[in-house]
């Protein structure tokens, strides 16, 4: 009998696609979440949008937020540590947490390096801007990807200029005789192995899902229509005038992205999405996806 | 033939490519349309809560379940089990209760407590079969007319078959090892009885 085997780890990620990763930030959010049917729970003290109104250092959240919500699902809950702070995410394994993510919208604890990941029993999802940085990241031993796109905002322009980058570096890539796979590792500054195995399949060799500014059903499905495997909702869903029935959207939408029948349907009447930002508004520094490199 | 696997959320396409492997045709299942003309179902990993809630809608838990009592084979793995069983322990998540058995959900702790294990299982040869149980349930209770398949060091069950009804709590899909998915094909072809 192993644990913590690389198989368990991608596996349970696996196990999420197709399903949405609601953020909740108390015990009340986390039981919505789960009955409206989302497939895992990320514990945090404040959802990304007022992480970003409060500034300051966004650090992990206090143990007993996390605790309350452990203790209240059967749903796997996650929970963020800031990039490069390993023992915030001992901390975090310790706790029995399912999944950590190494996260952007956390200030970054390590300019230079993230978390050495295969250390852990305990698996991590890491955000990304392009393919190369997704390999950079399964590298280190991240058993799930997501786009980064940009949090707290309710715009889904970064998301969507994230999936685009990383499927069209998956495609470069199988379409690249082999004799360029070399040069093409060197540029994207990724692990040799993993482009010969990206050039191979044609796909990550984990799953990724889609994050960083979902706030409505359409956006959801067309995350998954771009080719998301699943979708993070951070600020969307509990930043929203009626938080219960765009939980329950946002899941029907993105279990059934391909029929738009049903993502009309279940559009109606969701009152006020979160209020939007536009991403060239904010200053360069900012930008939450240019943490980690 | 033509194998439906339940597409609500989880590791759906991981049966479907299993399946194709086999040379079986096999059609995501979404909504109730899409059961015309399958001659099985498989219910995948996932969430259980989550595929639970996505079947109450467009009545497509009613008509698995019919479709179920006219005598289409049914493979539920790990949450897919879950859904099949008659009676989840502690828990008031609906399920299709097609099996006579209780399962305990999360019967192995959090995530950091999945694990990889070789399991014999006598009905499918003498080789050892590789198991991945991730955050994945046990049977605690089964009827006279459930047959265990498999079982743990410490006896627990963790594979059962009750006619033509087929649910177990690792994920076969997520390995190389066909030797599940084809004794289910032969359940639905009527070879084993």
């Amino acid at each position: 009998m192993e644990k913590g085997t690389w198989k368990v780890k991608t596996g349970l990620a696996q196990m999420l696609k197709g399903g949405v990763i609601m953020d909740v930030v108390t015990p009340e959010h986390a039981k919505i979440a789960e009955e409206a049917g989302a497939c895992a729970v990320m514990a945090l003290e404040r959802v990304p949008a007022d992480i970003r109104a409060a500034g300051g250092v966004a650090r992990m959240a206090d143990p007993t937020v996390i605790e309350n919500i452990l203790k209240v699902v059967t749903i796997p809950v996650m929970a963020k540590c800031r990039i490069g702070h390993f023992v915030e995410a001992q901390v975090l394994e310790a706790m029995g947490v399912d999944y950590i993510d190494e996260s952007e919208v956390l200030t970054p604890a390590d300019e230079n390096n993230h978390v050495w990941k295969h250390d852990f029993k305990v698996p991590f999802v890491c955000g990304c801007r392009d393919l190369g940085e997704a390999l950079r990241r399964i590298g280190e031993g991240a058993a799930m990807i997501r786009t980064k796109g940009e949090a707290g905002t309710g715009n889904i322009v970064e998301a969507v200029r994230h999936m685009r980058a990383v499927m069209d570096g998956i495609r470069r890539l199988v379409n690249m005789p082999q004799d360029e796979l070399m040069k093409a590792a060197k540029e994207l500054g990724a692990p040799f192995e993993l482009v010969m195995e990206v050039h191979k399949t044609g796909k990550l060799p984990v799953v990724n899902f889609a994050a960083g500014g979902v706030a409505t059903p359409a956006d959801a499905a067309l995350m998954m229509q771009l080719g998301a495997e699943g979708v993070f909702v951070g600020s969307g869903i509990f930043k929203s005038s009626n938080p219960e029935v765009r939980a329950k959207a946002i899941v029907k939408a993105t279990t059934h992205y391909k029929d738009p029948g049903i993502i009309a349907e279940v559009s109606k009447k969701l009152g006020e999405a979160m209020p939007g930002l536009d991403v060239k508004q904010i200053p360069d520094e900012e930008l939450l996806a240019k943490r980690g490199w | 033939m033509k194998i439906g696997v339940l597409a609500s959320q989880g590791a759906f396409i991981e049966h479907i490519i299993t399946l194709n492997k086999l040379d079986i045709e096999a059609m995501p299942v979404r909504l109730p349309v899409e059961l015309k003309g399958v001659d099985g179902l498989i219910i995948p990993g996932g969430e259980s809560t989550t595929i639970s809630r996505l079947m109450d809608s467009y009545k497509l838990a009613e008509e698995i379940t019919a479709l179920a009592r006219d005598g289409m084979p049914v493979f539920g793995t790990c949450a897919g089990m879950i859904l099949m069983a008659s009676e989840i322990s502690g828990n008031t998540t609906r399920s299709l209760g097609l099996m006579d058995i209780t399962v305990k959900r999360n019967a192995f702790g959090r995530q950091v407590d999945s694990f990889e294990t070789d399991l014999k299982i006598p009905v499918l040869g003498e080789k050892p079969f590789p198991a991945v149980f991730i955050r994945a349930p046990i049977i605690e209770r089964y009827s006279n007319n459930v047959e265990v398949l498999a079982r743990l060091d410490d006896n627990t069950a963790v594979a059962a078959r009750q006619d033509k009804l087929l649910g177990m709590a690792f994920h076969p899909e997520l390995t190389n090892d066909l030797r599940f998915h084809k004794y289910f094909l032969e359940i639905v072809t009527g070879k084993r009885n």
